[in-house]
């Protein structure tokens, strides 16, 4: 998969989460958290959905890698490379 | 014959299930929509583990632990299961305190604790958003050491009402002590202050009616009465399969929901552990158990509004030892009013005391009767000053004890919270020792209550996912 297309398998992820957010003004650079009422329980859900869909395995250490959209594109990216979009 | 509860069940499963708490429900049904095979045991005829209720006579159903959880549930039931269940996920309007100290009806959340703590208990503003802002701020990684009994001092020294205030509610909701440590207060309390308190409307039988109609429909397959006698590990220290009822059942990965120390010594047999392993888990504390009375009015007679949780003390200042007394001296009354089940037109009250399952253990049976007799006696004369004519309104009556408990959900000492801080590193080690065997359910106070549960089975199912994942990854 390409970045554009990893940005909006997270969108989707994201917006099955967190339903009630509005997520078309989401700022790419801004940590999620400061955007958006995200909690721990929500980032094991991304890394869960993660696994289903692409059985892309991350380490509890990353987890901190995810903390902005744009990070979480720049981790992504080499460990999708192979991985066919869903969305 | 005996009806066999393991018809067609099948031989092999990706996961098997032990004990359909709220955690272990959870687990099954993240799992489940995982893709796995899930087979989920209980051993009780009804699921739910302390997430339960019973019937009685003229249609009464009593709840166990519905009153009262924080918001967060409502989140984690629309992520980790239905948004119907989510929808059904309403809060309750007061919480009251009676006791020699002070009489008050709250909200339960910050602002309305806030307001309290500075015009009726005199504390500094700043003092108490800073005592806010630390709670909030703790999290598992920061030091343990530190006790609750410490974090008031801190805040509040010398001021043994204000700790009754901030402690008594969550003593009730999780079994913790000024001992504990002050990480476990500052995580549970937030959660509840966030918002308030929630139940269930509708009642834990239809909650549980709902989680199980989502289990199947996911593919869990769900068995009653089924008793896990043994988990069965390999020479080379993994889980293959479980024996229930008598027969072998093979599986990659086993969630036990079961009590701690109870699947480490009793399910799996301490031989297949590293010996330090089975000391630490033999030094887990168990938390303490309850009594509890059940109350119901006759059918039609509504209660009038007297708050949803009132926290009744005769007791001078905040005392785990009274409260854990047999010699009963503080008790909570959880007030279920006619819209708890809409249409039901029923009113009933559940009062809970903390208990030590040692004072209730080996009684001899008539000393057990009689003194079940007594509280429940004991209980009608402090609920007269309520509800008043109390016992000319009552339908039905009986207690529990924690010899109830430990029958129906088999935890050791009939632990209705689970166990001490300390159990949380046990069962989160449990997976290093045994490949595959995973434990989620009420440890460590944090994970305990009803959202603690359902949020510790993500997480264990999340471990439990990543574990089966390279396996599923080469079919």
């Amino acid at each position: 998969m390409a970045p554009e297309q990893i940005r909006s398998v997270i969108l989707d992820i994201l917006a099955r989460i967190a339903p009630d957010e509005d997520l078309s003004e989401l700022d790419d650079s801004v940590p999620f958290r400061e955007q958006m009422e995200l909690d721990s329980m929500d980032f094991l859900d991304i890394v869960m959905e993660l696994r289903k869909l692409y059985r892309v395995q991350i380490p509890e250490e990353d987890y901190g890698e995810l903390v902005t959209m744009d990070s979480t594109v720049t981790y992504l990216t080499p460990l999708l490379k192979d991985a066919e979009s869903t969305v | 014959m005996a009806k066999d509860f393991l018809k067609d069940a099948k031989d092999e499963y990706d996961v098997i299930v032990i004990g359909s708490g709220l955690a272990g429900m959870t687990s099954a049904n993240i799992l489940a929509r995982q893709g796995y095979s899930v087979l989920l045991l209980e051993h009780h005829y009804q699921l739910g583990g302390m997430a339960t209720w019973f019937k009685r006579q003229n249609g009464h159903i009593f709840d166990i632990s519905l009153h009262g959880f924080p918001y967060g549930m409502l989140k984690s039931c629309r992520k980790y299961w239905t948004q119907e269940i989510a929808d059904s996920i309403v809060p309750l309007k007061g919480v009251r305190f009676k006791n020699p100290q002070f009489s008050l009806e709250t909200s339960f959340n910050r602002e309305d604790f806030t307001q309290l703590l500075i015009e009726k208990f005199g504390i500094e503003p700043e003092t108490v958003k800073r005592f806010f802002d630390t709670a909030r701020q703790m999290n598992f990684f920061d030091d343990q050491g530190k006790t609750t009994r410490e974090l008031f001092e801190e805040f509040f020294p010398g001021r043994d009402d204000v700790v009754r205030l901030l402690m008594e509610p969550i003593s009730y909701a999780n079994g913790s002590t000024l001992e504990d440590p002050a990480i476990t207060y500052g995580i549970v309390f937030s959660n509840f202050m966030q918002k308030g308190v929630y139940t269930f409307r509708g009642g834990t039988d239809r909650l549980v009616k709902l989680i199980k109609a989502e289990l199947e429909n996911n593919g869990v397959d769900v068995r009653i009465r089924t008793q896990v006698e043994k988990i069965e590990v390999s020479p080379d220290r993994s889980v293959t399969g479980v024996i229930v009822n008598g027969r072998r059942i093979g599986c990659k990965a086993i969630m036990s929901n079961s009590n701690i120390k109870g699947t480490i010594l009793n399910l799996v047999g301490e031989e297949h552990f590293d010996p330090e392993f089975v000391e630490e888990a033999k030094a887990v504390r168990l938390n303490n158990s309850s009594t509890q009375v059940y109350i119901a009015l006759k059918p039609g007679d509504e209660l009038e509004y007297c708050g949803d949780l009132l926290f009744h003390s005769e007791h001078n200042g905040f005392d785990i030892e009274a409260m854990l007394s047999k010699n009963v001296s503080s008790r909570t009354f959880s007030f279920y009013y006619p819209e708890t089940r809409p249409g039901s037109g029923r009113s009933l009250i559940v009062s809970s005391t903390n208990a030590n399952f040692s004072d209730w253990a080996d009684l001899p049976e008539e000393q057990y009767e009689a003194d079940k007799k007594h509280l429940i006696e004991t209980t009608l004369d402090c609920l007269e000053q309520y509800v008043p004519d109390i016992r000319e309104r009552v339908d039905h009556l009986e207690a529990s004890t924690p010899r109830t408990f430990q029958r129906y959900t088999q935890h050791l000492q009939g632990a209705s919270f689970g166990t001490k801080f300390e159990g949380l590193k046990v069962s989160k080690e449990l997976p290093d020792q045994i490949a595959g065997l995973y434990h989620a359910g009420s440890v460590g106070i944090i994970m305990s209550g009803w959202l603690g549960a359902v949020n510790y089975g993500v997480i264990v199912s999340n471990d439990v996912d990543k574990y089966l994942t390279p396996a599923a990854a080469r079919i």
